[in-house]
């Protein structure tokens, strides 16, 4: 299987964008080479800013630039972009309703051997409780892709969240990627996994082996965390009966929190959430972290044995 | 080139003296809002839309326009008293400020109000954007200008610093800074609170043209422009020293007038004062 970290499709997806559009802009702060930025940088390094290890400033600059006509794409790690830099997204970007993209790479504990301090696992949370933002966390290299086109074309702010480790390419380059639209990634009527980021593809294979079991389950890639496809979720509800949430986040106001807000207000069903059960990582390989924290097949399928048996006493 | 004269610093000078008025007089009517602060920076303010600043308030929009960033954006009465007199909006507008639905928010909105370059108001913030401004100008090689005004108590707020660091790095010549050094900040005197003195070498020492001046004396502000535009290579600061509640006696170097807004009698009692520039 053929297999791209997000942070790569992103860095080419810049350039390529950069060669398309003369007004956008590219800000980092001093981690180009980590966040793949380099690459755009190199290609147009009038149009690069780097604004050295000051995200405040960096996020500052980005609505100054974004004021004067600029299309910002402004990158760091997702610990500094949505932590550090915070408030000056909250108010210099979203609240200002800027066009500043906010292109974090190394979310979640797949940051890997750094550690704790290092992986963001609360900034989707952050982002999606933000007026004005669009929370964006695709699930592949060409989904990455489509999303930074995409972003250019929505005016106001956004969050991309990237990752750093390579993971298998889902799609072909001809998908229909929307944002705001889930995409249904297989159909089946016992329960409905939805997931976003580097746990799609865990869910597909969760679910070929759970059809091995003779158990079918609807997937779909949530690829945007906000605006959320609430029509979606609501026909995932009443066709599947049950649904389990996959992230790796916080389960605490991310896609899972999403997904049940949805489905409590407008169409209760059983709702289990996987992701980060509200505790920070650790130093350790991605795949050992992933294990770790549980955020795996094996977990998957238990979780929807689980789930079916609550859905059936309901 | 901008003249030097009587009639240029007369007219600068009366328009400050219109801008007070307006401040007591908005104030008065909120009941709440930043006085002492939109005061001391009222002088400073006149000379850049009154005579520095190449902009026209029949396209708030126009490309080419000088930019104005009032980053100490709780005096931001002090902004719209300026925006009115240069007719960005009707003047009864004033009267709105603070109230619901009013496009005068209790700090600048660009999305509510023409001719507001940035939202501002949480400290630190506003430098930043212009600062990307000013690389925006340079980027696009236009000569246009970038002009931000922060407070001395603002510049305790760290990313301020950042800024200032970036603007020297990328030897943004388009970029002035004013900060309004009145000396006080909510708590009290900013050497009592936390100092951020000496601040013109702090300046010198990030890499910025410092100039230091009377922030009342519209002679000097024109004359410290006119060395901001004749400096190559490194922004401008100009640290302007000012009195809180300039104009008003009773609110004049008072720290409780940092945040308070006149009651009636107050309001009569500063609008007898100014009276004449």
């Amino acid at each position: 299987m053929e297999k791209q970290a997000t942070r790569e499709a992103y860095g080419k997806a810049l350039a390529e964008l950069g060669k398309q559009h003369a007004n956008v802009v590219v800000l980092d702060a001093d981690l180009s080479k980590s966040t793949k930025t380099a690459d755009f940088a190199k290609a147009f390094p009038d149009r690069f800013i780097n604004a050295g290890i000051a995200e405040q400033n960096m996020i500052g600059m980005s609505a100054g630039l974004a004021a004067s006509g600029k299309v910002v794409y402004a990158s760091s790690f997702a610990i500094f972009a949505t932590g550090r830099a915070f408030e000056q997204v909250r108010n210099s970007l979203a609240y200002a309703r800027l066009n500043v993209k906010v292109c974090a790479t190394h979310s979640g504990i797949t940051v890997g051997e750094d550690g704790g301090s290092h992986q963001s696992v609360e900034d989707i949370a952050l982002m999606r409780a933000i007026p004005n933002m669009c929370v964006v966390v695709p699930s592949d290299g060409v989904t990455t892709q489509k999303a930074v086109f995409d972003l250019y074309d929505r005016e106001g702010p956004a969050y991309l969240r990237l990752g750093r480790p390579s993971v298998p390419i889902i799609y072909k380059d001809d998908i229909d990627f929307a944002i705001g639209k889930g995409i249904e990634l297989r159909d089946g009527n016992d329960a409905t996994l939805i997931a976003c980021g580097i746990m799609v593809s865990k869910c597909m294979e969760a679910a070929e082996k759970l059809a091995q079991e003779g158990i079918q389950v609807s997937v779909v890639d949530m690829h945007t965390i906000k605006p959320l496809d609430e029509d979606l979720i609501i026909k995932k509800a009443v066709q599947t009966g049950a649904i389990l949430t996959i992230e790796e986040h916080n389960v605490l106001g991310g896609l899972g929190g999403a997904v049940c807000e949805v489905v409590c207000e407008k169409c209760p069903v059983p709702v289990h959430r996987m992701g980060i059960n509200d505790v920070f990582g650790q130093s350790g390989k991605p795949d050992e972290l992933l294990q770790h924290y549980g955020l795996t097949i094996e977990n998957i399928i238990q979780n929807i044995h689980d789930l079916l048996k609550i859905k059936t006493k309901s | 080139m901008k003249e030097i004269n009587e009639q240029s610093i007369n007219k600068v000078n009366e328009k400050a003296l219109v801008m007070r008025q307006d401040i007591i007089k908005m104030l008065g009517e909120s009941g709440s809002g930043h006085t002492g602060g939109s005061l001391s920076a009222a002088d400073i303010v006149s000379c850049l839309y009154f005579w520095e600043m190449n902009i026209d308030p029949l396209q708030p929009e126009w490309e080419e326009r000088d930019r104005f960033v009032l980053s100490k954006g709780h005096a931001a009465p002090v902004l719209y008293a300026v925006l009115a007199e240069k007719g960005y909006f009707p003047r009864e507008e004033l009267l709105g400020l603070r109230k619901l639905g009013s496009p005068l928010q209790g700090h600048p909105d660009m999305r509510k109000l023409p001719g507001v370059e940035a939202s501002t108001g949480s400290l630190g913030q506003g430098i930043s954007w212009a600062v990307g401004m000013a690389l925006a100008a340079k980027m696009d090689q236009k000569d246009q200008r970038v002009y931000a005004l922060l407070g001395d108590g603002e510049i305790e707020e760290g990313m301020v610093w950042e800024a200032m660091m970036a603007a020297a790095h990328y030897n943004l010549d388009n970029l002035v800074a004013f900060v309004d050094h009145n000396g006080l900040q909510i708590d009290g005197p900013i050497t009592d609170v936390l100092s951020p003195e000496p601040v013109a070498d702090k300046l010198r020492a990030f890499g910025w043209e410092t100039l230091v001046i009377d922030g009342h004396n519209t002679e000097e502000i024109m004359a410290s422009l006119d060395t901001a535009r004749a400096t190559k290579g490194k922004p401008t600061a100009i640290l302007a020293n000012t009195v809180k509640g300039k104009g008003c006696s009773f609110m004049e170097n008072k720290a409780e007038w940092h945040g308070t807004a006149p009651n009636k009698d107050q309001v009569q009692q500063a609008l007898n004062e100014l009276t004449s520039a």
